[in-house]
């Protein structure tokens, strides 16, 4: 599809700037939709985990165009995306910003029929089932922001139109980190997070946005809290959750509350927490030390969030057109299977078969045993051969998605008793 | 701060009037006057109105809106967790005051008094800042491998037979905080106070021992006394930065416990700038008044 879309800057290039072609013909003609295409800059910016500097370089190698990527905090990409429409041509976000966001008319929304691969892109984003027996969880879920009636309407499709929001990227189910070797026996449920056993070695993520999510895992799976809907509490249901983990802190079943990726792998790594909220990445940072740490699947399922990417109202003409390329690149496969072998999954997972070797698709998506040993795209051994990934296949670990990180009603009321929570 | 800028201002009149200018003396010292107190303008005092008129603004979830309203204040006067938080910066400030002052003052005397060569006196003091080459995050980060639940201060103890069971206080509370809030700043007392300490004449210190005092006694009514500008210039220093922290108490707490930085640096980070303005105008009439009622112990102008 790269060709379709170069051979359209040729015959527009052509026209504006034909007459003066022919009159320079003494010159070595250039590719000149070669030339315009590299001209081309997008600028991209997003949360940390898919700005990755090899994306840019890939992007620059295969399209030709610049891809600028800006890395932000969840907070700055929110407040960004809703008020500086013209600093971003692309914006990578998760679906609960974009449930913030699209309301300012600050994106545009895609046309499917430019989507080359639309079609194998999982059901999670589309119906929002992953299979057709699959229970939609609770939270932001994608699907329920994925799509705008028309162009430009500014309230969200209940079903698939052929208008989308995002071009779902990267998303994956989290759970909680374990140190098997300092527990010595099984976990099976969020409570244990708060089980006295593990007194001074649990912790929790400082980040309220996420970190409320995990805390009503916790509490449901207590049988303390019957959430209506986990991603939108009520007021009773914020202040019940709280009260339940002030008490826990205040009998000191925290060792620290962890704010970056670093702090998690730190608090983990050295023993100081054996039980805590963790991301994928980080339990491969753990045992690429030689650390047993175990990304614990839970009876009461995982909490999921996935992230996309949009288009900046301003882009039009040529910039746009380089933005569906772009999109149609990062569906085709080489991405997918540069972010899979990192534990995240791609949203369309087939195309990303063909860059992955038998072994490592059949480790990451298929949950099979490692035949041979498993790398990261950096070149870190990650498992064994004989190991299989936590929590199994692809279908396991989705299949039992129980919220999606989300953004309530209530959330500045949230985010006052989560300051109040972290400094009682 | 301010006070110690001001005073160019009144010195600098009478050369440039001995140099026969035309330009009236209250000029010129206008003139010679104005570069510095530009400075200041621009990059203090018009920052500190620009945060004062932020605090009276409103906020939505992703943006600020003018307006002069007084709901940030409001929030902040209503709220338990605000008085907490407070009364847990004048805590650390405190006890971290009474260490700083106990080590920079015995490391100060022990300059000052018991070594007696001015060459080994430098020697000893360059020794004091070495640490501060190195940057302030990382030598208080390196705390937390050593005093962690596996960490060498733990398993040295163990090994010693001194405790069975790792000390889990060691390391993320209120001890390791005001620990490493201790190993930072001790300096900022040691340095003003050997400085004071420098500029006693030994004769008074030869006369008191003459008329009769005691080691103590000559401490206690000739040296302190003598010493309080230094004193008191070290307690500036530590209660302000203590005060003023918020970054310290985050990574040595483990996220536990808060001071009013943190609480600002958590609006911050939700992007409640006007809420995190009126909390920054409250710390700062706070520390103004810590340091104004510190000032009526000791003039420091005169005893300088």
């Amino acid at each position: 599809m790269t060709t379709i879309s170069k051979v359209r800057y040729s015959r527009r290039s052509l026209l504006k700037t034909g007459g003066a072609a022919l009159a320079a013909s003494a010159l070595p003609a250039p590719m000149v939709w070669g030339q315009e295409t590299k001209n081309i800059t997008l600028r991209q910016f997003g949360t940390g985990v898919s700005n990755l500097n090899e994306v840019g370089q890939k992007v620059k190698e295969e399209l030709g165009f610049t891809l600028e990527m800006t890395a932000l905090d969840s907070d700055s990409v929110t407040q960004r995306a809703a008020t500086q429409p013209d600093s971003f041509d692309i914006a990578d976000i998760e679906y609960w910003i974009c449930k913030k966001v699209w309301p300012t008319g600050n994106l545009q929304a895609m046309d499917t029929s430019k989507i080359a691969n639309y079609d194998k892109i999982v059901g999670i984003f589309k119906d929002g089932k992953l299979t057709p027996e699959s229970e939609i969880a609770q939270g932001t879920a994608p699907h329920t922001v994925g799509f705008v009636p028309e162009q430009g309407a500014t309230s969200f499709a209940d079903e698939p139109t052929q208008w989308m929001t995002l071009i779902p990227t990267i998303y994956n189910a989290d759970t909680l980190g374990i140190r098997p070797d300092l527990i010595g026996r099984p976990i099976n449920n969020w409570s244990e997070l708060l089980n006295p056993e593990f007194k001074g070695k649990a912790s929790i993520l400082d980040i309220s946005s996420i970190g409320i999510m995990d805390m009503a895992m916790v509490c449901e799976s207590m049988g303390e809290i019957q959430y209506g809907d986990k991603g939108n509490m009520t007021r009773e249901e914020i202040d019940a959750t709280f009260a339940i983990f002030t008490e826990a802190k205040q009998n000191g079943q925290f060792r620290a509350f962890w704010k970056t990726f670093d702090e998690s792998v730190n608090l983990m790594a050295s023993g100081e927490v054996v039980i805590q909220s963790m991301w994928s990445p980080a339990i491969t940072a753990v045992k690429s030390r030689g650390i047993p740490c175990v990304y614990q699947p839970l009876e009461e399922g995982y909490r999921s969030w996935g992230g996309g990417i949009g288009l900046s109202k301003s882009l039009s003409g040529m910039e746009l057109d380089a933005a569906y390329e772009y999109i149609n690149w990062y569906l085709s496969g080489w991405v997918g299977g540069f972010l899979m072998r990192q534990g995240y999954y791609s949203a369309v997972p087939e195309t990303s078969k063909e860059h992955m070797s038998e072994n490592e698709w059949g480790y990451w998506f298929e949950g099979k045993e490692a035949t041979g040993e498993i790398t990261s795209p950096f070149g870190d051994v990650l498992a064994q051969a004989g190991e299989t990934r936590d929590g199994g296949s692809f279908y396991d670990r989705m299949g039992s998605v129980a919220c999606w990180n989300a953004v309530m009603d209530e959330n500045q009321y949230m985010v006052r008793k989560w300051n109040e929570f972290i400094s009682s | 701060m301010t006070a110690e800028t001001d005073t160019p201002t009144a010195s600098s009149a009478a050369p440039a009037a001995r140099a026969g200018r035309r330009l009236p003396a209250a000029m010129v010292a206008w003139f010679q006057a104005a570069p510095l107190a530009l400075v200041l303008g621009a990059f203090l005092v018009l920052p500190i109105i620009m945060i004062v008129i932020v605090s009276f603004w409103g906020a939505t979830e992703y943006s600020i809106y003018p307006a002069f309203q007084f709901d940030n204040y409001e929030f902040l006067f209503s709220s338990p967790v605000t008085y907490k938080v407070f009364f847990n910066t004048f805590k650390y400030a405190l006890i971290t005051w009474a260490a700083t002052l106990l080590i920079g003052f015995t490391v100060a005397y022990f300059l000052a008094f018991h070594v007696r060569s001015l060459t080994w006196q430098i020697a000893l003091f360059l020794l004091c800042t070495i640490p501060f080459w190195t940057s302030n995050i990382i030598r208080m980060i390196s705390w937390i491998p050593f005093l962690g639940r596996n960490g060498i201060a733990n398993s040295t103890l163990i090994s010693w037979g001194v405790i069975d069971e790792p000390l889990e206080w060691l390391l993320f509370s209120d001890f390791s905080v005001i620990l490493a809030f201790v190993h930072l700043y001790t300096l900022f007392m040691v340095v003003p106070i050997f400085n004071t300490m420098m500029r006693i004449d030994r004769s008074l210190i030869e006369a008191s021992y003459d008329a009769g005092a005691t080691g103590w006694q000559t401490l206690w009514h000739v040296i302190v006394p003598l010493t309080k500008p230094g004193i008191m210039i070290g307690t500036i220093f530590v209660i302000t930065l203590v005060m003023g922290d918020f970054i310290t108490v985050r990574f040595m707490s483990g996220s536990q416990s808060a001071n009013v930085g943190r609480l600002i640096s958590n609006d911050i980070g939700l992007l409640q700038y006007p809420s995190a303005a009126a909390t920054a105008v409250v710390l700062l009439v706070t520390v103004l008044l810590v340091i104004g009622i510190l000032l009526r112990f000791v003039d420091i102008r005169k005893e300088l």
